[in-house]
């Protein structure tokens, strides 16, 4: 049995609490997402899907609710801890690749290592293996300005699984990218799923997009409204049809 | 600690990035840091060099002079020196027994202006003094030529004169001998003919050099001394002085002997309403003119002060231009993982980086400037080592205290927001 990563329980978020105009976004949430998967959450914009992507992310804490995020509560933590749950926990990848500007692809993966006081060598030492794994170790020295925007993302996903986290938060990855460098990254992403075993949650408004996933996740108001699972890597991909076998597998286990 | 050298580097790179406004930042700092340096370099290298050459004049001389008494009541009538109110040379005879183990001699010394010797077109350009036979002693005079007046000279009051070399210049020809010539001397409308009995080597004083006493060759102006008696006689002066100068013995403490002198001589004024007697050291002398230095540097360094402020105060307007123009890069950091603690640290490093290169640019300027301004004065330039190490740590000190507001504001963004921020 695989280990529970996310375990959310009546989450409600609500802003402006106690002022005439207070707004209730996230309206009692349940979702569970297990080590390994790779599950998308997909909704309207306004439909809330960004507000829980900043709870699961533990950039802000729910008003109700009980959150787990790999064992630990979030609702109890400070603003300290919360850094240090992000630090280790999560690897973001945001739509406009949010690099650190005048900052070389390098320094950049090696930015979460240096929050967690990972000394110097063992830091670049890592983040060149993660920029050759992405294929941008040969553009390791350059600026992000000097960057096409597909390797730029290629740089943040590396940047994302700088301290190994237990779950990638990728929030519309290809939202800023063509069809065909989009096309890469998504590739990427069922790699890191199906080579590295990531947990990754994949955050879009994209039903296409959703559909390579193992699990779509559909908010709408503040609610799950639908549960289903994908197809998988479309045809075009290498990874495609790989998934469902993996899919296979994990009935077999249950079995 | 290696967030440390990683913010110094990226704090680097940023101003590197924005040369000009970097420059424009740091431009009050500079400012203020380059004009407390400067000033003390051009005030050190003046005391100093004021210091070395009141030395050179005597350190161990004192001052006795005569002094009309405050009124009690504050306001004071001008009462004229009359002959009962003035040190007498059985005085001086007296005190010079009295002292003989501390004081080496006295010097007289009153001058009745300044006149001009000349012969047919020849002139030279001089101010008269009388003296005695300490004043060559006090005042460390080199003969070339002849004697120096003796006390003999005075007792007869002998109409016998010691020139400068200068004057010798002017009015004898080069294989003429000066000494024994007889030389007229204009004062006013009176002619008075001297006996040449000695030439002594004129030394250029570095206070009037720094006055700007730059007459020609011809038409500078050097003492002639004669015997002090025979000046009172020839201008109608009353006997006695007003004004001597007790020349004190190498290892005596001048200061403590300015104060014991003061006392010995008030004794012979006890009876004396108008008059009394005081006495300065010239290193007492020395510590009013250092103390009136310290003074314009404080208020030179007030205008300073004033100017670092308002530099400060322009560092923190850039610092909060930079946390908002980096609002996206500080939420991203947020999300890595950077804690509150960190992003306050990044940017003050940042303001501190500004200010210290500001501050290092201010000290080379105002070394520049310091030395520009010594050399124009024409003292040698001192670089004062503790000003720049004063200057470094203040400069320091304002990056971090007008940094810290920025980096607190930035250090206090909410993560969602600043992501979200266009």
């Amino acid at each position: 049995m695989a280990k529970t990563i996310i375990d959310m329980k009546g989450i409600v978020k609500k802003f402006y609490i106690g002022q005439p105009n207070e707004l209730t976004i996230l309206k009692g949430i349940d979702l569970t997402v297990e080590e390994g998967e790779f599950v998308s959450i997909i909704g309207q914009s306004g439909s809330g899907k960004s507000t829980l992507m900043n709870i699961i992310g533990a950039l802000d804490r729910p008003t109700e609710g009980e959150y787990y995020l790999d064992g630990i509560s979030i609702n109890q933590a400070g603003d300290s801890q919360l850094s240090n749950i992000r630090n280790s926990k999560i690897g973001f990848v945001f739509q406009t690749f949010n690099l650190i500007p005048r900052t070389s692809a390098l320094k950049n993966v090696e930015l979460p290592m240096l929050y967690a006081s990972v000394a110097k060598n063992n830091r670049t030492l890592r983040a060149k293996e993660l920029l050759k794994m992405v294929e941008m170790d040969e553009r390791m020295g350059h600026l992000p300005n000097e960057l096409s925007g597909g390797q730029k993302q290629r740089v943040a996903i590396a940047r994302a699984m700088a301290n190994d986290p237990a779950i990638i938060l990728a929030d519309e990855p290809t939202g800023a990218l063509d069809s065909s460098t989009g096309r890469l990254v998504m590739d990427l992403f069922h790699q890191l799923h199906q080579e590295k075993g990531k947990t990754i949650i994949l955050i879009t408004h994209n039903p296409e997009l959703a559909e390579e996933t193992q699990r779509i996740i559909t908010i709408h108001d503040g609610q799950v409204v639908d549960v289903r699972p994908g197809k998988g890597a479309p045809l075009s991909s290498k990874f495609s049809g790989k998934m469902q076998k993996n899919e296979e597998n994990l009935q077999q286990e249950e079995k | 600690m290696t967030q440390l050298f990683e913010n110094i580097s990226l704090a680097v790179s940023g101003l590197r990035a924005n040369k000009m406004r970097a420059l424009l930042t740091m431009l009050g700092i500079i400012i203020g840091i380059g004009s407390v340096i400067a000033i003390v370099m051009v005030g050190d290298s003046m005391t100093n060099s004021m210091t070395s050459s009141l030395q050179e004049m005597g350190a161990n001389n004192v001052q006795i002079q005569v002094q009309q008494r405050p009124s009690e009541n504050g306001m004071s009538y001008y009462t004229s020196l009359e002959e009962e109110d003035m040190l007498t040379d059985d005085m001086i005879e007296k005190f010079m027994e009295d002292y003989s183990d501390v004081v080496e001699t006295v010097s007289v010394a009153d001058s009745i202006g300044s006149g001009r010797v000349t012969e047919g077109h020849k002139y030279a350009n001089v101010n008269i003094y009388g003296v005695n036979e300490g004043y060559q002693t006090a005042n460390h005079m080199d003969m070339l030529k002849g004697r120096f007046i003796g006390a003999k000279d005075n007792k007869a009051g002998k109409k016998v004169a010691v020139v400068s070399d200068r004057l010798v210049n002017n009015m004898f020809s080069d294989n003429e001998n000066p000494l024994g010539q007889e030389i007229k001397l204009n004062v006013g409308k009176d002619v008075h003919t001297f006996t040449v009995i000695g030439v002594y080597k004129y030394k250029q004083n570095s206070m009037m050099a720094m006055m700007g006493a730059t007459a020609s060759e011809q038409d500078m102006t050097t003492d002639l001394l004669v015997p002090i008696t025979t000046m009172n006689k020839m201008a109608n002066l009353i006997d006695g002085y007003y004004y001597i100068t007790a020349l004190t013995k190498q290892g005596t403490n001048s200061r403590v002997l300015a104060s014991e002198f003061e006392e010995y001589f008030n004794r012979f004024y006890i009876r004396n309403n108008d008059y009394q007697v005081m006495a300065t050291s010239l290193d007492s002398i020395i510590d009013q003119y250092t103390s009136m230095m310290g003074t314009i540097q404080v208020a030179i360094s007030v205008i300073a002060a004033i100017s670092l402020l308002v530099g400060g105060i322009g560092v923190m307007n850039i610092m909060l231009v930079s946390v908002t123009e980096r609002t996206r890069e500080i939420g991203t950091r947020k999300a890595l993982g950077a804690k509150n603690s960190a992003i306050r640290m990044q940017f003050i490093v940042e303001s501190v980086i500004i200010c210290l290169i500001g501050g290092l640019i201010g000290i080379v300027v105002g070394m520049v400037l310091g030395y520009g301004g010594a050399t124009l004065l024409g003292f040698p330039a001192r670089p004062s080592v503790q000003a720049i190490i004063v200057a470094v740590g203040f400069s320091m000190m304002i990056g971090v205290f007008f940094g810290y507001y920025p980096a607190n504001k930035a250090a206090k963004l909410d993560p969602i927001e600043a992501l979200r921020y266009e």
